[in-house]
Protein backbone atom coordinates (compact mmCIF):
# COMPACT_ATOMS: atom_id res chain seq x y z
CA UNK A 1 0.00 0.00 0.00
CA UNK A 2 1.60 3.46 -0.66
CA UNK A 3 1.31 6.08 1.37
CA UNK A 4 -0.83 9.24 0.35
CA UNK A 5 -0.19 10.84 3.72
CA UNK A 6 2.86 11.25 5.20
CA UNK A 7 3.76 13.43 8.38
CA UNK A 8 6.89 14.00 9.62
CA UNK A 9 7.66 15.92 12.91
CA UNK A 10 4.77 17.96 12.41
CA UNK A 11 3.63 20.77 14.72
CA UNK A 12 1.37 23.67 14.51
CA UNK A 13 0.49 26.94 16.28
CA UNK A 14 -2.28 29.19 15.47
CA UNK A 15 -0.92 32.50 15.77
CA UNK A 16 -3.22 34.45 18.38
CA UNK A 17 -2.32 30.73 20.44
CA UNK A 18 0.97 30.29 23.47
CA UNK A 19 1.34 26.77 22.97
CA UNK A 20 1.05 24.39 20.18
CA UNK A 21 -2.07 23.01 19.42
CA UNK A 22 -0.27 20.10 17.63
CA UNK A 23 3.49 18.95 17.91
CA UNK A 24 5.02 16.14 17.02
CA UNK A 25 2.60 14.22 14.90
CA UNK A 26 4.11 11.43 12.63
CA UNK A 27 1.99 9.26 11.00
CA UNK A 28 1.39 7.47 7.43
CA UNK A 29 -1.62 7.00 5.69
CA UNK A 30 -1.59 4.46 3.46
CA UNK A 31 -3.47 4.69 -0.22
CA UNK A 32 -6.95 3.03 0.33
CA UNK A 33 -7.31 2.72 3.71
CA UNK A 34 -9.60 3.70 6.23
CA UNK A 35 -8.90 5.44 8.86
CA UNK A 36 -10.60 6.76 12.46
CA UNK A 37 -9.43 9.99 14.18
CA UNK A 38 -10.26 9.98 17.81
CA UNK A 39 -9.98 12.20 20.59
CA UNK A 40 -11.70 14.53 22.68
CA UNK A 41 -13.08 17.57 21.61
CA UNK A 42 -10.27 19.95 21.57
CA UNK A 43 -7.76 17.93 20.76
CA UNK A 44 -6.92 18.80 17.97
CA UNK A 45 -8.70 16.68 15.68
CA UNK A 46 -9.94 18.96 13.47
CA UNK A 47 -6.31 21.00 12.92
CA UNK A 48 -4.88 17.86 11.99
CA UNK A 49 -7.54 17.41 9.29
CA UNK A 50 -7.14 21.09 8.23
CA UNK A 51 -3.73 19.97 7.71
CA UNK A 52 -4.22 16.85 5.52
CA UNK A 53 -6.92 18.92 3.41
CA UNK A 54 -4.28 22.13 2.84
CA UNK A 55 -6.63 24.41 4.71
CA UNK A 56 -3.77 24.84 7.33
CA UNK A 57 0.12 24.76 6.65
CA UNK A 58 2.04 23.39 9.47
CA UNK A 59 4.53 25.70 12.20
CA UNK A 60 7.26 22.80 11.29
CA UNK A 61 7.93 19.64 10.12
CA UNK A 62 7.05 18.34 7.06
CA UNK A 63 3.50 16.89 5.43
CA UNK A 64 3.69 15.08 2.37
CA UNK A 65 0.68 14.80 0.21
CA UNK A 66 0.54 12.43 -3.02
CA UNK A 67 4.31 12.00 -2.77
CA UNK A 68 4.90 16.25 -2.73
CA UNK A 69 5.82 18.71 -0.02
CA UNK A 70 3.09 20.05 0.74
CA UNK A 71 4.51 22.75 2.39
CA UNK A 72 6.49 23.59 -0.18
CA UNK A 73 3.46 23.93 -2.77
CA UNK A 74 3.45 27.42 -4.47
CA UNK A 75 -0.63 28.86 -4.35
CA UNK A 76 -1.36 27.96 -7.67
CA UNK A 77 -0.97 24.40 -7.68
CA UNK A 78 -3.21 24.09 -3.97
CA UNK A 79 -6.55 23.68 -5.91
CA UNK A 80 -5.26 20.96 -8.26
CA UNK A 81 -4.29 18.92 -4.82
CA UNK A 82 -8.11 20.22 -2.99
CA UNK A 83 -9.33 18.69 -5.78
CA UNK A 84 -8.22 15.09 -4.86
CA UNK A 85 -9.45 15.96 -1.71
CA UNK A 86 -13.01 15.59 -0.10
CA UNK A 87 -14.17 17.47 2.76
CA UNK A 88 -16.97 16.68 4.99
CA UNK A 89 -16.81 19.95 7.24
CA UNK A 90 -18.04 19.56 11.15
CA UNK A 91 -19.87 22.88 9.62
CA UNK A 92 -20.93 21.76 7.15
CA UNK A 93 -19.68 24.98 5.08
CA UNK A 94 -22.36 24.53 2.39
CA UNK A 95 -22.97 27.95 0.31
CA UNK A 96 -26.34 28.77 2.22
CA UNK A 97 -28.10 31.22 -1.30
CA UNK A 98 -27.48 27.67 -3.54
CA UNK A 99 -30.03 25.13 -3.40
CA UNK A 100 -28.66 21.54 -2.42
CA UNK A 101 -27.99 20.78 -5.94
CA UNK A 102 -26.10 23.67 -6.67
CA UNK A 103 -24.23 22.80 -3.40
CA UNK A 104 -23.53 18.86 -4.69
CA UNK A 105 -22.49 20.49 -8.23
CA UNK A 106 -20.38 22.52 -7.24
CA UNK A 107 -17.00 20.55 -7.28
CA UNK A 108 -18.22 19.30 -10.68
CA UNK A 109 -18.32 22.67 -11.56
CA UNK A 110 -15.30 23.91 -10.36
CA UNK A 111 -13.74 20.63 -12.19
CA UNK A 112 -14.81 21.99 -15.32
CA UNK A 113 -17.54 18.74 -15.94
CA UNK A 114 -19.44 19.94 -18.83
CA UNK A 115 -23.16 21.27 -17.51
CA UNK A 116 -24.88 18.39 -19.22
CA UNK A 117 -22.87 16.32 -16.99
CA UNK A 118 -23.84 17.70 -13.83
CA UNK A 119 -27.35 16.75 -13.47
CA UNK A 120 -26.96 12.83 -13.79
CA UNK A 121 -24.07 12.56 -11.09
CA UNK A 122 -26.26 15.23 -8.67
CA UNK A 123 -29.33 13.32 -8.46
CA UNK A 124 -27.88 9.90 -7.73
CA UNK A 125 -25.81 11.97 -4.57
CA UNK A 126 -29.47 12.98 -3.84
CA UNK A 127 -31.13 10.18 -3.87
CA UNK A 128 -28.15 8.30 -2.09
CA UNK A 129 -28.22 10.49 0.92
CA UNK A 130 -32.27 10.34 0.73
CA UNK A 131 -32.84 13.90 -0.12
CA UNK A 132 -34.36 13.45 -3.71
CA UNK A 133 -37.16 15.83 -2.96
CA UNK A 134 -34.73 18.39 -1.36
CA UNK A 135 -32.73 19.03 -4.11
CA UNK A 136 -34.15 22.81 -4.67
CA UNK A 137 -34.08 23.74 -1.27
CA UNK A 138 -31.42 25.83 0.37
CA UNK A 139 -29.30 24.66 2.98
CA UNK A 140 -30.70 27.31 5.51
CA UNK A 141 -34.33 25.90 5.41
CA UNK A 142 -32.87 21.75 5.99
CA UNK A 143 -32.02 20.38 9.07
CA UNK A 144 -28.94 19.74 10.61
CA UNK A 145 -28.89 15.74 9.97
CA UNK A 146 -29.97 17.26 6.16
CA UNK A 147 -27.38 19.55 5.51
CA UNK A 148 -24.74 17.43 6.99
CA UNK A 149 -25.90 14.93 4.04
CA UNK A 150 -25.45 17.34 1.56
CA UNK A 151 -22.04 18.16 2.96
CA UNK A 152 -21.17 14.45 2.57
CA UNK A 153 -22.53 14.00 -1.06
CA UNK A 154 -20.84 17.22 -1.95
CA UNK A 155 -17.39 16.09 -0.47
CA UNK A 156 -17.76 12.39 -2.41
CA UNK A 157 -18.90 13.46 -5.79
CA UNK A 158 -15.69 14.62 -7.27
CA UNK A 159 -14.49 10.88 -6.54
CA UNK A 160 -11.86 11.99 -4.33
CA UNK A 161 -8.82 10.23 -3.76
CA UNK A 162 -8.58 11.09 -0.27
CA UNK A 163 -11.91 11.29 2.27
CA UNK A 164 -11.51 13.71 4.96
CA UNK A 165 -14.49 13.82 7.15
CA UNK A 166 -14.46 16.01 10.38
CA UNK A 167 -17.22 14.39 12.49
CA UNK A 168 -19.71 12.96 9.95
CA UNK A 169 -22.16 11.48 11.63
CA UNK A 170 -22.51 14.25 14.10
CA UNK A 171 -25.94 15.52 13.42
CA UNK A 172 -28.04 12.66 12.36
CA UNK A 173 -29.49 9.06 13.44
CA UNK A 174 -28.29 6.01 13.91
CA UNK A 175 -29.97 4.34 11.26
CA UNK A 176 -28.71 7.81 9.04
CA UNK A 177 -24.75 7.25 10.48
CA UNK A 178 -25.13 3.63 9.64
CA UNK A 179 -25.94 4.55 5.94
CA UNK A 180 -22.97 7.30 5.74
CA UNK A 181 -20.61 4.68 7.22
CA UNK A 182 -21.67 2.68 4.38
CA UNK A 183 -21.26 4.87 1.67
CA UNK A 184 -17.63 5.82 2.98
CA UNK A 185 -16.91 2.36 2.74
CA UNK A 186 -18.30 1.79 -1.13
CA UNK A 187 -15.89 4.66 -1.80
CA UNK A 188 -13.03 3.21 -0.04
CA UNK A 189 -13.43 -0.10 -1.76
CA UNK A 190 -13.33 1.76 -4.79
CA UNK A 191 -10.07 2.99 -3.63
CA UNK A 192 -10.82 6.55 -2.11
CA UNK A 193 -8.44 6.69 1.00
CA UNK A 194 -10.66 7.70 3.96
CA UNK A 195 -10.07 9.40 7.38
CA UNK A 196 -13.04 10.17 9.73
CA UNK A 197 -12.55 11.90 12.38
CA UNK A 198 -14.71 11.19 15.45
CA UNK A 199 -15.69 10.97 18.99
CA UNK A 200 -18.66 8.68 18.44
CA UNK A 201 -17.13 4.71 19.33
CA UNK A 202 -19.89 3.08 18.31
CA UNK A 203 -18.59 3.73 14.54
CA UNK A 204 -15.49 1.95 15.57
CA UNK A 205 -16.03 -0.98 15.10
CA UNK A 206 -18.34 -1.14 12.46
CA UNK A 207 -16.06 -0.89 9.13
CA UNK A 208 -13.96 -4.19 8.94
CA UNK A 209 -10.23 -3.34 8.37
CA UNK A 210 -10.35 0.05 9.77
CA UNK A 211 -7.37 1.73 11.33
CA UNK A 212 -7.44 3.71 13.98
CA UNK A 213 -5.57 7.01 15.33
CA UNK A 214 -5.66 8.62 18.76
CA UNK A 215 -4.76 12.30 19.41
CA UNK A 216 -4.85 13.59 22.91
CA UNK A 217 -3.64 17.13 23.42
CA UNK A 218 -2.20 17.42 20.25
CA UNK A 219 0.11 14.88 20.05
CA UNK A 220 -0.97 11.39 18.23
CA UNK A 221 -0.71 8.75 20.82
CA UNK A 222 -1.21 5.93 17.93
CA UNK A 223 0.93 6.80 15.29
CA UNK A 224 1.12 3.88 13.40
CA UNK A 225 -2.90 3.14 12.93
CA UNK A 226 -2.87 -0.28 13.90
CA UNK A 227 -4.66 -0.35 17.15
CA UNK A 228 -8.14 -1.61 16.55
CA UNK A 229 -8.70 -0.26 19.98
CA UNK A 230 -7.85 3.19 21.86
CA UNK A 231 -5.20 2.55 24.35
CA UNK A 232 -5.51 4.32 27.92
CA UNK A 233 -4.38 8.12 27.96
CA UNK A 234 -1.63 7.95 30.43
CA UNK A 235 -1.47 9.42 33.28
CA UNK A 236 -0.28 13.06 33.56
CA UNK B 1 -15.76 26.41 -15.05
CA UNK B 2 -19.13 27.31 -14.27
CA UNK B 3 -22.22 27.80 -16.79
CA UNK B 4 -22.96 31.15 -16.85
CA UNK B 5 -26.54 30.41 -15.21
CA UNK B 6 -24.43 29.27 -12.29
CA UNK B 7 -22.62 31.33 -12.12
CA UNK B 8 -24.66 34.18 -11.63
CA UNK B 9 -26.08 31.74 -8.70
CA UNK B 10 -22.67 31.71 -7.02
CA UNK B 11 -22.39 35.21 -5.79
CA UNK B 12 -25.53 35.86 -4.62
CA UNK B 13 -27.79 38.62 -6.03
CA UNK B 14 -29.84 39.28 -3.57
CA UNK B 15 -27.69 41.63 -1.23
CA UNK B 16 -28.14 44.75 -2.78
CA UNK B 17 -25.02 45.12 -5.05
CA UNK B 18 -27.35 45.53 -7.84
CA UNK B 19 -27.04 49.19 -7.35
CA UNK B 20 -24.18 48.74 -9.30
CA UNK B 21 -26.26 48.59 -12.62
CA UNK B 22 -27.96 52.05 -11.27
CA UNK B 23 -24.20 53.73 -11.17
CA UNK B 24 -23.06 52.16 -14.62
CA UNK B 25 -26.27 53.47 -16.25
CA UNK B 26 -25.37 57.26 -14.60
CA UNK B 27 -22.05 56.97 -15.63
CA UNK B 28 -22.71 55.82 -19.01
CA UNK B 29 -25.45 58.56 -19.87
CA UNK B 30 -23.10 61.36 -18.47
CA UNK B 31 -20.20 59.77 -20.39
CA UNK B 32 -22.33 59.46 -23.83
CA UNK B 33 -23.51 63.34 -23.67
CA UNK B 34 -19.83 64.23 -23.46
CA UNK B 35 -18.95 61.85 -25.85
CA UNK B 36 -21.41 63.06 -28.43
CA UNK B 37 -20.83 66.95 -27.29
CA UNK B 38 -17.75 66.39 -28.48
CA UNK B 39 -18.61 64.38 -31.43
CA UNK B 40 -20.86 67.04 -32.64
CA UNK B 41 -18.19 69.99 -31.99
CA UNK B 42 -15.57 67.86 -34.12
CA UNK B 43 -18.36 67.60 -36.63
CA UNK B 44 -19.05 71.45 -36.74
CA UNK B 45 -15.52 72.50 -36.55
CA UNK B 46 -15.07 70.19 -39.90
CA UNK B 47 -17.70 71.94 -41.55
CA UNK B 48 -16.48 75.67 -40.74
CA UNK B 49 -12.98 74.76 -41.84
CA UNK B 50 -14.06 73.37 -44.71
CA UNK B 51 -16.38 76.43 -45.36
CA UNK B 52 -13.98 78.82 -44.81
CA UNK B 53 -10.65 77.89 -45.77
CA UNK B 54 -9.53 79.10 -49.20
CA UNK B 55 -12.01 82.26 -48.69
CA UNK B 56 -10.81 85.66 -48.74
CA UNK B 57 -12.64 88.76 -48.28
CA UNK B 58 -11.24 91.72 -50.16
CA UNK B 59 -11.81 95.34 -48.79
CA UNK B 60 -11.46 99.37 -49.95
CA UNK B 61 -12.03 101.12 -47.61
CA UNK B 62 -11.39 104.43 -48.65
CA UNK B 63 -13.82 108.04 -48.48
CA UNK B 64 -13.41 108.97 -51.69
CA UNK B 65 -16.35 106.97 -53.17
CA UNK B 66 -14.79 107.57 -56.51
CA UNK B 67 -11.17 106.20 -55.46
CA UNK B 68 -13.18 103.22 -53.99
CA UNK B 69 -14.82 101.98 -56.79
CA UNK B 70 -12.09 102.52 -58.66
CA UNK B 71 -10.19 100.18 -56.73
CA UNK B 72 -12.33 97.61 -56.17
CA UNK B 73 -13.07 97.60 -59.97
CA UNK B 74 -9.20 97.31 -60.31
CA UNK B 75 -9.09 94.48 -57.78
CA UNK B 76 -12.04 92.62 -59.43
CA UNK B 77 -10.05 92.93 -62.56
CA UNK B 78 -7.06 91.54 -61.23
CA UNK B 79 -8.71 89.17 -59.38
CA UNK B 80 -10.78 87.38 -61.94
CA UNK B 81 -7.22 86.98 -63.97
CA UNK B 82 -5.64 85.44 -61.39
CA UNK B 83 -5.25 81.25 -61.79
CA UNK B 84 -4.78 80.72 -58.23
CA UNK B 85 -8.73 82.25 -57.91
CA UNK B 86 -11.68 79.99 -58.91
CA UNK B 87 -14.17 82.78 -58.08
CA UNK B 88 -14.74 86.96 -56.92
CA UNK B 89 -17.73 88.41 -56.57
CA UNK B 90 -18.32 92.04 -55.62
CA UNK B 91 -20.65 92.08 -52.84
CA UNK B 92 -24.34 93.77 -53.71
CA UNK B 93 -23.98 97.47 -52.26
CA UNK B 94 -27.83 97.59 -51.14
CA UNK B 95 -27.10 94.23 -49.25
CA UNK B 96 -24.29 96.08 -47.45
CA UNK B 97 -26.07 98.38 -46.73
CA UNK B 98 -29.18 96.46 -45.33
CA UNK B 99 -26.67 94.46 -43.17
CA UNK B 100 -25.70 97.98 -42.08
CA UNK B 101 -28.88 99.09 -41.03
CA UNK B 102 -29.16 97.84 -37.12
CA UNK B 103 -26.31 99.80 -36.79
CA UNK B 104 -26.81 102.51 -38.57
CA UNK B 105 -30.38 102.84 -39.02
CA UNK B 106 -31.29 105.18 -42.29
CA UNK B 107 -28.09 106.53 -42.34
CA UNK B 108 -26.17 103.45 -44.44
CA UNK B 109 -27.77 104.05 -47.11
CA UNK B 110 -26.22 108.27 -47.11
CA UNK B 111 -23.99 108.16 -49.92
CA UNK B 112 -21.84 110.78 -47.62
CA UNK B 113 -21.12 107.14 -45.27
CA UNK B 114 -18.37 105.86 -46.35
CA UNK B 115 -18.75 102.21 -46.55
CA UNK B 116 -16.23 99.94 -47.97
CA UNK B 117 -16.76 98.13 -51.05
CA UNK B 118 -15.98 93.91 -50.46
CA UNK B 119 -15.12 91.47 -52.79
CA UNK B 120 -15.68 87.37 -51.77
CA UNK B 121 -13.11 85.61 -53.17
CA UNK B 122 -12.69 81.76 -53.46
CA UNK B 123 -9.34 80.16 -54.33
CA UNK B 124 -9.10 77.22 -56.09
CA UNK B 125 -6.88 75.26 -54.10
CA UNK B 126 -6.75 76.91 -50.60
CA UNK B 127 -3.39 77.43 -49.23
CA UNK B 128 -1.35 79.88 -47.22
CA UNK B 129 0.50 80.38 -50.31
CA UNK B 130 -2.07 80.69 -52.76
CA UNK B 131 -3.42 83.22 -50.52
CA UNK B 132 -0.40 85.08 -50.00
CA UNK B 133 0.28 85.44 -53.87
CA UNK B 134 -3.55 86.74 -54.91
CA UNK B 135 -3.01 89.14 -51.40
CA UNK B 136 -0.10 90.38 -53.51
CA UNK B 137 -1.92 90.57 -56.81
CA UNK B 138 -4.99 92.73 -55.30
CA UNK B 139 -2.67 95.57 -53.66
CA UNK B 140 -0.51 95.75 -56.82
CA UNK B 141 -3.71 96.56 -58.78
CA UNK B 142 -5.14 98.01 -56.00
CA UNK B 143 -3.07 99.89 -53.25
CA UNK B 144 -6.31 100.87 -50.69
CA UNK B 145 -7.71 97.21 -50.85
CA UNK B 146 -7.09 94.76 -47.73
CA UNK B 147 -6.87 91.14 -48.15
CA UNK B 148 -8.09 89.41 -44.91
CA UNK B 149 -8.30 85.25 -44.72
CA UNK B 150 -12.25 84.72 -43.19
CA UNK B 151 -10.67 82.06 -41.19
CA UNK B 152 -8.92 84.68 -39.29
CA UNK B 153 -12.12 86.70 -38.34
CA UNK B 154 -13.80 83.20 -37.10
CA UNK B 155 -9.96 81.81 -35.14
CA UNK B 156 -11.41 82.83 -31.88
CA UNK B 157 -14.98 80.57 -32.84
CA UNK B 158 -12.69 77.88 -33.97
CA UNK B 159 -10.43 77.92 -30.52
CA UNK B 160 -13.16 77.90 -28.51
CA UNK B 161 -14.35 74.54 -30.36
CA UNK B 162 -11.07 73.16 -30.09
CA UNK B 163 -11.42 73.97 -26.27
CA UNK B 164 -14.89 72.38 -26.38
CA UNK B 165 -13.30 69.08 -28.17
CA UNK B 166 -10.47 68.69 -25.72
CA UNK B 167 -13.16 69.07 -22.52
CA UNK B 168 -15.41 66.50 -23.89
CA UNK B 169 -12.46 64.06 -24.76
CA UNK B 170 -11.21 64.76 -20.98
CA UNK B 171 -14.74 64.08 -19.45
CA UNK B 172 -14.94 60.51 -21.44
CA UNK B 173 -11.45 59.84 -20.08
CA UNK B 174 -12.46 60.85 -16.53
CA UNK B 175 -15.63 59.33 -16.46
CA UNK B 176 -13.54 56.04 -18.12
CA UNK B 177 -11.17 56.69 -15.09
CA UNK B 178 -14.51 56.83 -12.63
CA UNK B 179 -15.69 53.70 -13.67
CA UNK B 180 -12.42 51.75 -13.05
CA UNK B 181 -12.68 52.86 -9.98
CA UNK B 182 -15.73 52.06 -9.01
CA UNK B 183 -15.54 48.72 -10.49
CA UNK B 184 -12.48 48.16 -8.06
CA UNK B 185 -14.54 49.77 -5.25
CA UNK B 186 -17.26 47.17 -6.33
CA UNK B 187 -14.99 44.40 -6.78
CA UNK B 188 -12.95 44.88 -2.95
CA UNK B 189 -16.99 45.13 -1.66
CA UNK B 190 -18.11 42.34 -3.77
CA UNK B 191 -15.68 40.14 -2.36
CA UNK B 192 -15.67 40.98 1.57
CA UNK B 193 -19.56 40.75 1.16
CA UNK B 194 -19.09 36.83 -0.16
CA UNK B 195 -15.76 36.12 2.03
CA UNK B 196 -17.46 32.95 3.28
CA UNK B 197 -18.67 31.35 -0.46
CA UNK B 198 -15.28 32.48 -1.59
CA UNK B 199 -13.28 30.46 1.49
CA UNK B 200 -15.71 27.55 0.38
CA UNK B 201 -14.78 27.64 -3.15
CA UNK B 202 -11.06 27.38 -2.23
CA UNK B 203 -11.65 24.93 -0.03
CA UNK B 204 -13.25 22.87 -2.93
CA UNK B 205 -10.46 23.49 -5.08
CA UNK B 206 -11.23 26.59 -6.99
CA UNK B 207 -8.43 28.68 -8.90
CA UNK B 208 -7.92 32.52 -8.30
CA UNK B 209 -8.54 33.01 -11.38
CA UNK B 210 -12.20 30.69 -11.59
CA UNK B 211 -13.43 33.58 -8.86
CA UNK B 212 -12.56 36.37 -10.60
CA UNK B 213 -14.30 35.28 -13.59
CA UNK B 214 -17.41 34.77 -11.52
CA UNK B 215 -16.47 39.14 -10.39
CA UNK B 216 -15.66 40.11 -14.24
CA UNK B 217 -18.89 38.07 -15.35
CA UNK B 218 -21.46 39.86 -12.77
CA UNK B 219 -20.14 43.55 -12.91
CA UNK B 220 -19.29 42.94 -16.87
CA UNK B 221 -23.47 42.09 -16.92
CA UNK B 222 -23.95 45.24 -14.65
CA UNK B 223 -22.09 47.22 -16.89
CA UNK B 224 -23.60 46.04 -20.38
CA UNK B 225 -27.34 46.24 -18.77
CA UNK B 226 -26.58 49.44 -17.10
CA UNK B 227 -24.77 50.75 -19.48
CA UNK B 228 -27.00 49.88 -22.44
CA UNK B 229 -29.81 52.05 -20.15
CA UNK B 230 -27.91 54.81 -19.74
CA UNK B 231 -26.67 55.23 -23.32
CA UNK B 232 -29.91 54.83 -24.55
CA UNK B 233 -31.40 57.83 -22.48
CA UNK B 234 -28.49 59.66 -23.33
CA UNK B 235 -29.45 59.06 -27.36
CA UNK B 236 -32.66 59.69 -26.56
CA UNK B 237 -31.37 62.98 -25.05
CA UNK B 238 -29.16 63.62 -27.73
CA UNK B 239 -31.95 63.12 -30.36
CA UNK B 240 -34.33 65.56 -28.50
CA UNK B 241 -31.33 68.60 -28.65
CA UNK B 242 -30.77 67.91 -32.16
CA UNK B 243 -33.87 68.06 -33.32
CA UNK B 244 -34.43 71.66 -31.33
CA UNK B 245 -31.20 72.77 -32.76
CA UNK B 246 -32.12 72.38 -36.46
CA UNK B 247 -35.37 73.25 -35.32
CA UNK B 248 -33.28 76.99 -34.40
CA UNK B 249 -31.73 77.40 -38.46
CA UNK B 250 -28.51 78.15 -37.33
CA UNK B 251 -25.77 76.67 -40.00
CA UNK B 252 -23.39 76.31 -37.29
CA UNK B 253 -25.63 74.49 -34.99
CA UNK B 254 -26.78 72.23 -37.79
CA UNK B 255 -23.00 71.49 -38.65
CA UNK B 256 -22.89 69.79 -35.05
CA UNK B 257 -25.03 66.44 -35.86
CA UNK B 258 -23.78 63.71 -35.39
CA UNK B 259 -23.33 61.45 -38.36
CA UNK B 260 -24.19 57.59 -38.49
CA UNK B 261 -20.60 56.60 -37.52
CA UNK B 262 -21.27 58.76 -34.40
CA UNK B 263 -24.27 57.27 -33.33
CA UNK B 264 -22.83 54.06 -34.26
CA UNK B 265 -19.59 54.30 -31.56
CA UNK B 266 -21.67 56.07 -29.27
CA UNK B 267 -23.94 52.66 -29.13
CA UNK B 268 -20.49 51.03 -28.70
CA UNK B 269 -19.35 52.92 -25.67
CA UNK B 270 -21.55 50.44 -22.92
CA UNK B 271 -19.25 48.01 -24.69
CA UNK B 272 -16.12 49.53 -24.54
CA UNK B 273 -16.43 50.02 -20.19
CA UNK B 274 -18.10 46.95 -19.99
CA UNK B 275 -14.00 45.65 -21.36
CA UNK B 276 -12.32 48.08 -18.81
CA UNK B 277 -14.64 47.15 -16.24
CA UNK B 278 -14.23 43.52 -16.98
CA UNK B 279 -10.21 43.97 -16.78
CA UNK B 280 -10.39 46.11 -13.67
CA UNK B 281 -12.77 43.81 -11.79
CA UNK B 282 -10.01 41.35 -13.05
CA UNK B 283 -7.12 42.98 -11.81
CA UNK B 284 -8.82 43.92 -8.30
CA UNK B 285 -10.10 40.36 -7.48
CA UNK B 286 -6.56 38.98 -8.05
CA UNK B 287 -4.49 40.92 -6.17
CA UNK B 288 -6.82 40.91 -3.64
CA UNK B 289 -7.27 37.07 -3.67
CA UNK B 290 -2.99 37.04 -3.57
CA UNK B 291 -3.19 39.65 -0.54
CA UNK B 292 -5.46 36.98 1.81
CA UNK B 293 -5.32 33.87 0.98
Amino acid sequence: MANIVQFEDVGLRYPASEADTLSAINFTLGSGGFYFLTGQSGAGKTSLLKLIYLAQRPTHGTIRLFGEDAGALPRKRLPGFRRRIGVVFQDFRLVPHLSAFDNIALPLRLSGVPESDVEAPVREMLAWVGLSERGHAPPPTLSGGEQQRIAIARAVIGRPEILVADEPTGNVDPDMAARLLHLFESLNRLGTTVVVATHDFHLLGRVQNAHMMRIEAGRLLDPTGALRNPPRVPAA
Amino acid sequence: MFSTAADRRVLDDRRGTRAMTWIMAIMLFLTVLAAALGLGTVNAAGTLDRQLAGRLTVQVVTADPAVRDRDARAALAALEQMPAVRRAEMVDRARLTEMLRPWLGDASSDADVPIPALIDVDLSVPSEEAAARVAAGVRAAAPTARVDSQSRWLSPVAGFMRTLIYAAAAMVLLMAAATTAVVLLAARAGLETHRDTIAILHMLGSTDVQVARLFQRRIALDTMVGGALGTLAAMLAIWLLLRQMTALGSELLSAGALTQGDWLLLALLPMLFAAVATVAARIAVLGRLRQVQ
